[in-house]
């Protein structure tokens, strides 16, 4: 009977003893329920839906509506009688309006040659980690521009299409890290009419936009456009330095560049300008955003 | 002699397994929410996806959730919220990890709404921080929910405000939890 006793006592011990031991864990979440990885994307690869001139893999999210003011001056090296290149300013304003996460679009007009813009951004590919995750955003950008100034040619017919140039282009980015982000974008540029036989009304181009962060509202960013083909006579590869500094619902781009052209038809087929002749212009963009559609699916 | 071991070895066996089976109740679809109410703004967010532990016996309970789950009505706040205040990526989670004090006092077999003091460590961007605060328990046909709320200091937590943002952002936040539980199959 003592013995029986006692082997009960032991079962009843052993038995009893890791379900205590369980409770007794201060980590209930982690001994009970396994947490699966579960698949994330990668945000804030830039600040703003621009690297400086050409677009990033950012965009603006559902319901936003992103009012950007552009402003190129000209060159620095006019000095001080023309303020630094303040005293001429060239300029674009835009709204870009996010239909959904990963599709915009948006207008704009340029003071430089009048010119109307538009454009439709569509995100094909999200970086993401976890299952099933891609280590690269894939995004696809088409525009339009036209140029509303008076006809320069009295000997040429004016017709509408003339003033017509398109630009297409398929941007790959990466967020390396917080740090790091670096995107290559190749861009096809047509230009119905160009103003030279030598010249081609095709041109090809590729985006190299990268941003180093600097601190939680402050970052460094680069923006570079070589010509690869179709390069029209006497312009440069627009190259643009700056910072992005954000402030709440503001985000300021503050740059040093060659271009003065605020679209991808301009920029790319038209700067003027060397950078490393010194050709370069102080600028801006400024971005005020503004929620239009405010998601429901929080309210209590 | 003999049936009286088996009768014994039944009650042992009946005995842990029920024990094992009905103490821990949970829950994955938790709500918390935060309010932050500022001169010019007030912040809202909530996220659905909270997970809960609570062990009716010892009266541990704990909470785990993930800070890229919090849903905003602007895009933007979301954003910096998660970029430039709670850093995300680097402090993924925020956990608490807790006591009912007054677990003795809460019949979790018999209906009704039980107040219970918890007293626990709370961790939110790397930082841990006690706190207390008194919540109810309320037990429904079978099933427990447990509701708390209470106001936390950003600064305890070492979340910045840039002195730009003072009049958008409060230093203080109040935190409300709602879960619901089941019971923990295992």
């Amino acid at each position: 009977m003592q013995k029986s006793f006692l082997i009960i006592t032991v079962i009843t011990l052993l038995g009893t003893i890791p379900v205590y031991a369980q409770n007794d864990t201060t980590d209930l979440i982690a001994s009970m329920i396994q947490d699966k990885p579960v698949k994330q994307y990668i945000t804030n690869a830039f600040k703003s839906s621009r690297v400086i001139n050409g677009h990033s893999i950012e965009f603006i999210g559902k319901g936003v509506l992103d009012v950007r003011i552009l402003h190129r001056f000209g060159y620095v090296s006019e000095g001080f009688g023309n303020l630094f290149g303040l005293d001429e300013a060239s300029m674009r304003m835009g709204l870009d309006y996010g239909l959904s996460n990963n599709f915009s679009l948006g207008i704009g007009r340029s003071t430089n040659k009048k010119e109307l813009d538009g454009f439709i951004k569509y995100r094909v590919l999200r970086q993401s980690e976890g299952p099933g995750s891609s280590p690269v955003s894939i995004v696809w950008v088409s525009g339009i521009s036209v140029y509303t100034t008076k006809w320069a040619d009295p000997l040429r017919k004016n017709i509408f299409s003339s003033r017509v140039g398109y630009y297409h282009e398929i941007i790959f980015g990466r967020k390396f890290s917080n740090f790091f982000t670096l995107q290559l974008a190749p861009v096809y540029v047509h230009r119905n009419l160009i103003d030279s036989v030598k010249n081609s009304n095709d041109t090809w181009a590729l985006g190299i936009g990268s941003r180093i962060k600097i601190s939680k509202r402050v970052a460094f960013v680069m923006d570079y456009h070589p010509v690869l083909s179709g390069k029209q006579s006497a312009t440069y590869n627009p190259l643009s330095l700056g910072f992005d500094i954000e402030t709440g619902g503001h985000v300021f781009q503050l740059h040093f560049s060659n271009a003065t052209g605020m679209n991808e038809k301009e920029f790319i087929t038209n700067t003027r300008g060397s950078f490393w002749k010194g050709d370069i212009r102080f600028g801006f963009n400024l971005s005020r955003v503004f929620t239009l559609k405010k998601r429901a699916n929080i309210a209590q | 002699m003999n049936q009286r071991k088996i009768v014994l070895v039944f009650l042992i066996f009946f005995g842990t397994y029920s024990v094992d089976a009905q103490v821990r109740f949970f829950t994955k679809s938790g709500v918390i929410r935060f309010y932050s109410k500022a001169p010019l703004e007030s912040i809202e967010a909530v996220n659905k996806s909270g997970t809960c532990v609570l062990d009716t016996k010892s009266g541990l309970v704990q909470f785990s959730i993930l800070m890229r789950g919090f849903e905003f009505k602007k895009a933007l706040m979301q954003e910096h919220f998660n970029e430039n205040y709670v850093e995300s990526n680097k402090f993924p989670k925020a956990e608490f990890k807790g006591q009912v004090l007054n677990n003795p006092t809460i019949n979790y077999g018999k209906e009704g709404s039980y107040i219970a003091n918890v007293k626990g460590r709370l961790s939110i961007h790397g930082e841990t921080k006690e706190i207390e605060t008194k919540g109810t328990v309320l037990i429904t046909g079978g099933k427990i929910t447990i509701n708390a709320d209470f106001n936390i200091l950003l600064s305890d937590y070492k979340i910045e405000i840039p002195s730009l943002v003072k009049d958008k952002v409060s230093n203080s936040v109040k935190i409300s939890t709602s879960c619901p539980l089941d019971i923990l199959k295992s």
